[in-house]
C-alpha cells in the first residue's frame, strides 16, 4: 500500500443523528481517502452502523455533513447516494430473499447510462469472481448459505461499481475459512481501487486489510491510528474493543 | 339440479375473474405498500364512468377501455403523490382514513358530475349461446378471459421487467432496494397507478353487466377486501385463487339464499381463514 | 393531576354541561334536537376512543354495537305491551354485549389491520342479516315504535318532552363521559395506553394484554350501545342504515378529526363535522361531502393530532 495520504473521497463531518429522543451519534467526524481501506472498530451499540446509514442516507443526521468527493450528500435519498457511487453492505446481507441471484445483481445492474455490452461485461466478472454465484445463478436469494449470501450481497454493491463500499461486519456468523475469503475480496477490492470503509468487529482482518482504523466509542471518534501501528501496538485495540 | 349447479359455476368463475383483477391491484397495494386502499371501490367506479364517457365519444370499447385504464392510473398516481406520500411512516391508521376520505369524497363526486341514474355501457358484440335452460351471453366468456390476460400479462410485467425486479425488490425489502439505487418513491408511486389502472379495467368490463353508478365500489371493496386477505397479502396467485374460490362460494350459495346474503358465507371464511392460516389460505404456511 | 387543574376542569366541564342544559329553552325545536344529537353521535364517538385512542386498536365495527343498542332497546320497546324505558335500555345493551364477546374474542387474536378489516365485515354481516331479516327487523323499512315514558314503576311516569329528553340524553353522555374518564385515568387505563404504545413490552412486563383487550372492548360496546339506545328513544325508529360499515367509518373520522386520546375530542370532532355538515348542505345541497370530504383529508395529512390533540397530555396526566 503506498505510504502517501490519499485524496479524500468521503468526508463525514460531526454528524449527530436522533433515534426518537435517544442521542445516538454524538459528532463523528472521519475521511476516508480514494481508494482506501479505512476501519472502523468498537463496541457493540456504539454506533457504527450508525454512522454507515448516515452515509448512505438511510438515517439523516440532524446536524453535520456528508461530503462525497467534495459534495453534500448529508440528507440526500438513498437511491441518489447509490447511485453517485456509494455500496452498501449491511449487516445481516439483507439480499433479496425470493428474487434469483441473478435478479439480486440485477438490482445494481439496471441503471442508466450502462450498456448491455458493458452489463454483460460486469456480470462475467463477478461470476468469475464468485463462482458459486454463478452455479446457483438461478437459485432464490434466501436458499443460498449464510456465506453465500454475504458474497451475494458483496457482489449485489459491486454491480453499482461503486467508488466505496461500505461494509457492515462482513464476517459475522461465518465460518474462518470464510473470513479470510472475505479478506481475500477486500483486497481485491482495493485493487480496483474502490475504497472500503469495513465495520468489524473482528480485530486481526480489520488490522490486516486496513490502512487506517478509526476507534468509536458512545456515539463519538475517540482515537485513530494506522494500523501499522496498532499491529505492532495493540493496547489501544484492548483499551477500546476491551478482547 | 345440476344444471344450475353448472350454471353457477360458470357464474363463479367469470365473477370470480373480474374479481382477481380488482383485487390484484389492492393486494399489490396493500403488500407493497402497507396501504389500505378504501378508495379501491371508486376506482373501479370512475374507470367504468370514464369508460362510459369515451365509449359516448369514440363509439369504440375497446379504446373506451384503454382510456379508462391510462386516465385513472394517471389519476392514481396524483392521489398517491398528494394524499398518500406526506403519510409515508404514519401509523397505519392514517392511511385507512385518508384512503376513505377519498373514496367519500369521489363517490359523491361521481354522484353530483353523473347524477344517481345508472349509465349503460354497451357490451363490444352481442351473441348468444344456449346454455341448458339459459340464453347466455358470449361477452360475459370474454370478460373472464381479458380479465386472465390482463392478469397474465401481468405477471409476466412482475416476474421478467426491469421494473418487475424494482417492484418485487422494493416489496421484499424496501430499504435495501433505495441502498442499491432503485427509486423507490417511485416504484411506490408506479404501483399505486398500477393498481388504479387495473381497478378501472375491472369496471369498464363489468360495466355491460350492470348499470354503472356510483355506489357501484361499495359492494367491490369489500369482496375485494376478503379476497386480499384469504388469499394472503401481497401474493398475486394466490389473490387470484381466493377470488374464484369466494365467488364460486358465493355463486352456489345464491341458490339457497338472496345474493346480498351471500357475503355472510365468504365473511365466514375470512374469519376461518384468519383464525387458522392468518397468512392466507392458498399461501404456503411460512416456515 | 393537581388541584389547580382538578378545578380548571370541573369549571370547564361545569360550563359545558351548563350551556348544553341550558340549550333547549332558547334554541328552536330543529337545533334542540339537534344538539341531542351531536350528544347521541359523540358518546358513540367517546365509546369508539377507547379502543382507537387509549388501547390503539382501530375498529369499524361500532356500528354494530350502536345498531345493535337500537335495535335491542327497540326489540324492548315493541314486545311489551307498556314500553318501559329501563328494559329498553337494558335489552340493547345486553344485545350490544353480546356482539362486543364476539369482537373482543377477535380482538385477543389479530392485530391492526386485520382486526380492523374483521370489524368492518362484521359491520356487515349484521347489517345483511337486519336488511334480509324482514319479519324480524322490519328489513330495510326498519322498526318503528313509540317513545317509553320516564318511570318509576308504581311511583310516577311522565311522558319526555324534547327538552327533557335532551335533559336526559346530557345526563346520561355527561355521566358516561365522567365514567369513561376516571376508566381511562385509572390503572387499567393506564396498562390500556401502554398496550397502545408497546404491546409487546407491556406484555413482558407480565400484563395479560389479552384481557386487557377483552374488557376495553366490552367497555367500548356497551357504551356504544348505550348511544343506540338513546337514538332510538329519541327518534322512535331503527333502521339498517345505521348498522352500515359507513357509519363505522363516520365514527373514526369524528375521533381523528377531534383527537383521539382525549374522550372529549371524539365529542368535539362529532359536533364539528355534524355541524360542518349541516351548514355545507344548506349551501351546496346534496353533494356537501365533497368540501367535506377534502377538509377531512387535509386534516388527517396536516393536523393527525385533530381539533383537541393538544390536550391528549394534559387530559391524561
Amino acid at each position: 500500500m503506498s505510504a502517501a495520504a490519499p485524496s479524500v473521497l468521503v468526508k463525514v463531518e460531526d454528524i449527530h443523528t436522533y433515534y426518537g429522543k435517544s442521542h445516538i451519534l454524538h459528532g463523528v467526524s472521519l475521511e476516508v481517502g480514494q481508494g482506501e481501506v479505512v476501519g472502523l472498530l468498537g463496541r457493540n451499540g456504539v454506533g457504527k452502523t450508525t454512522t454507515l446509514k448516515a452515509i448512505m442516507g438511510l438515517v439523516p443526521p440532524r446536524e453535520g455533513h456528508v461530503l462525497l468527493e467534495g459534495a453534500p450528500i448529508t440528507g440526500l435519498p438513498s437511491h441518489r447516494v447509490a447511485r453517485l457511487g456509494v455500496g452498501y453492505v449491511p449487516e445481516d446481507r439483507r439480499i433479496f430473499p425470493f428474487l434469483t441471484v441473478a435478479e439480486n445483481l440485477r438490482t445494481g445492474l439496471d441503471r442508466g447510462g450502462v450498456d448491455k455490452a458493458r452489463k454483460a461485461a460486469l456480470l462475467d466478472k463477478v461470476y468469475a469472481f464468485f463462482p458459486v454465484l454463478a452455479e446457483r445463478r438461478n437459485q432464490a436469494g434466501g436458499t443460498l448459505s449464510g456465506g453465500e449470501q454475504q458474497m451475494l450481497a458483496i457482489a449485489r454493491a459491486m454491480m453499482l461499481e461503486p467508488k466505496i463500499m461500505l461494509l457492515d461486519e462482513p464476517t459475522e456468523g461465518l465460518m474462518p475459512r470464510m473470513v479470510s475469503q472475505i479478506g481475500a475480496i477486500i483486497d481485491v477490492l482495493h485493487q480496483e481501487g474502490v475504497a472500503v470503509l469495513l465495520v468489524e468487529q473482528n480485530v486481526p482482518l480489520t488490522l490486516q486489510a486496513c490502512r487506517r482504523v478509526y476507534f468509536i466509542e458512545k456515539g463519538v471518534v475517540r482515537h485513530h491510528a494506522m494500523a501499522a501501528e496498532l499491529r505492532v501496538n495493540d493496547a489501544v485495540v484492548h483499551q477500546y474493543l476491551g478482547v | 339440479m345440476l344444471q344450475q349447479i353448472l350454471i353457477q359455476t360458470l357464474n363463479g368463475v367469470i365473477t370470480g375473474m373480474i374479481l382477481a383483477l380488482v383485487a390484484s391491484g389492492l393486494t399489490l397495494i396493500f403488500g407493497i405498500m402497507d396501504v389500505v386502499n378504501f378508495a379501491h371501490g371508486e376506482l373501479f367506479m370512475l374507470g367504468a364512468y370514464v369508460g362510459v364517457l369515451a365509449l359516448a365519444a369514440t363509439g369504440n370499447f375497446w379504446l373506451a377501455l384503454v382510456t379508462a385504464t391510462f386516465v385513472v392510473a394517471a389519476l392514481g398516481a396524483v392521489i398517491y403523490v398528494v394524499a398518500l406520500r406526506p403519510l409515508l411512516g404514519r401509523s397505519p391508521l392514517n392511511t385507512i382514513l385518508a384512503t376513505f376520505g377519498i373514496s367519500l369524497v369521489l363517490q359523491n363526486y361521481a354522484l353530483w358530475q353523473f347524477g344517481p341514474v345508472a349509465r349503460k355501457i354497451q357490451e363490444p358484440f352481442t351473441g348468444q349461446f344456449t346454455l341448458f335452460y339459459l340464453v347466455y351471453p358470449w361477452y360475459r366468456v370474454l370478460i373472464a378471459l381479458l380479465s386472465a390476460a390482463i392478469i397474465g400479462a401481468f405477471w409476466l410485467f412482475l416476474k421478467y421487467g426491469k421494473f418487475g425486479i424494482w417492484i418485487r425488490a422494493t416489496t421484499q425489502d424496501r430499504t435495501m432496494a433505495q441502498a442499491m439505487g432503485i427509486p423507490v418513491p417511485w416504484v411506490l408511486t408506479g404501483v399505486f397507478a398500477l393498481g388504479s389502472g387495473m381497478a378501472a379495467a375491472s369496471g369498464v368490463l363489468f360495466g355491460p353487466l350492470v348499470g354503472v353508478n356510483h355506489a357501484m365500489g361499495l359492494d367491490w371493496i369489500l369482496k375485494a377486501f376478503i379476497v386480499v386477505v384469504v388469499g394472503g397479502m401481497g401474493s398475486l396467485g394466490g389473490c387470484i385463487a381466493a377470488s374464484i374460490f369466494i365467488s364460486l362460494l358465493e355463486a352456489y350459495s345464491s341458490l339457497w339464499v338472496s345474493p346480498s346474503q351471500a357475503i355472510i358465507f365468504s365473511s365466514v371464511v375470512l374469519i376461518l381463514t384468519l383464525l387458522f392460516r392468518p397468512t392466507g389460505l392458498f399461501v404456503p404456511t411460512p416456515k | 393531576m393537581t388541584g389547580r387543574d382538578k378545578l380548571v376542569f370541573w369549571c370547564v366541564f361545569g360550563a359545558a354541561v351548563g350551556l348544553l342544559a341550558l340549550a333547549p329553552l332558547v334554541l328552536p325545536e330543529f337545533w334542540r334536537r339537534f344538539v341531542t344529537e351531536i350528544l347521541i353521535w359523540g358518546l358513540l364517538a367517546m365509546s369508539s376512543d377507547i379502543l382507537i385512542g387509549y388501547t390503539g386498536l382501530v375498529s369499524f365495527g361500532h356500528s354494530a354495537f350502536f345498531g345493535l343498542g337500537m335495535y335491542g332497546a327497540a326489540a324492548a320497546l315493541l314486545l311489551f305491551v307498556k314500553p318501559n324505558l329501563w328494559l329498553a335500555l337494558l335489552s340493547g345493551l345486553v344485545f350490544a354485549a353480546l356482539v362486543g364477546v364476539f369482537v373482543a374474542y377477535f380482538a385477543t387474536r389479530l392485530r391492526d389491520i386485520y382486526f380492523a378489516i374483521t370489524t368492518l365485515i362484521f359491520s356487515q354481516i349484521f347489517y345483511v342479516v337486519i336488511f334480509t331479516w324482514t319479519d324480524v327487523t322490519g328489513g330495510e323499512n326498519g322498526l318503528t315504535f313509540s317513545r317509553p315514558p320516564l318511570s318509576l314503576p308504581g311511583i310516577f311516569s311522565v311522558r319526555f318532552t324534547s327538552t327533557t329528553l335532551h335533559w336526559f340524553v346530557l345526563a346520561v353522555v355527561a355521566g358516561s363521559y365522567l365514567v369513561l374518564r376516571r376508566i381511562t385515568q385509572s390503572p387499567f387505563g393506564m396498562v390500556l395506553q401502554s398496550i397502545r404504545e408497546n404491546e409487546a413490552r407491556t406484555r413482558a412486563i407480565g400484563y395479560a394484554v389479552e384481557r386487557y383487550k377483552i374488557v376495553a372492548v366490552m367497555i367500548s360496546a356497551l357504551f356504544a350501545g348505550l348511544a343506540g339506545i338513546l337514538y332510538a328513544v329519541q327518534n322512535e325508529f331503527a333502521a339498517p342504515d345505521f348498522v352500515f360499515f359507513l357509519v363505522s367509518g363516520e365514527v373514526v373520522i369524528y375521533n381523528v378529526i377531534g383527537g383521539i386520546g382525549t374522550l372529549v375530542g371524539p365529542l368535539v370532532g362529532a359536533a364539528f363535522f355534524l355541524m360542518l355538515r349541516e351548514g355545507l348542505s344548506r349551501v351546496i345541497s346534496d353533494y356537501y361531502l365533497i368540501p367535506l370530504g377534502l377538509v377531512f383529508i387535509a386534516m388527517v395529512i396536516f393536523m393527525p393530532q385533530g381539533l383537541l390533540g393538544f390536550l391528549r397530555r394534559p387530559l391524561n396526566r
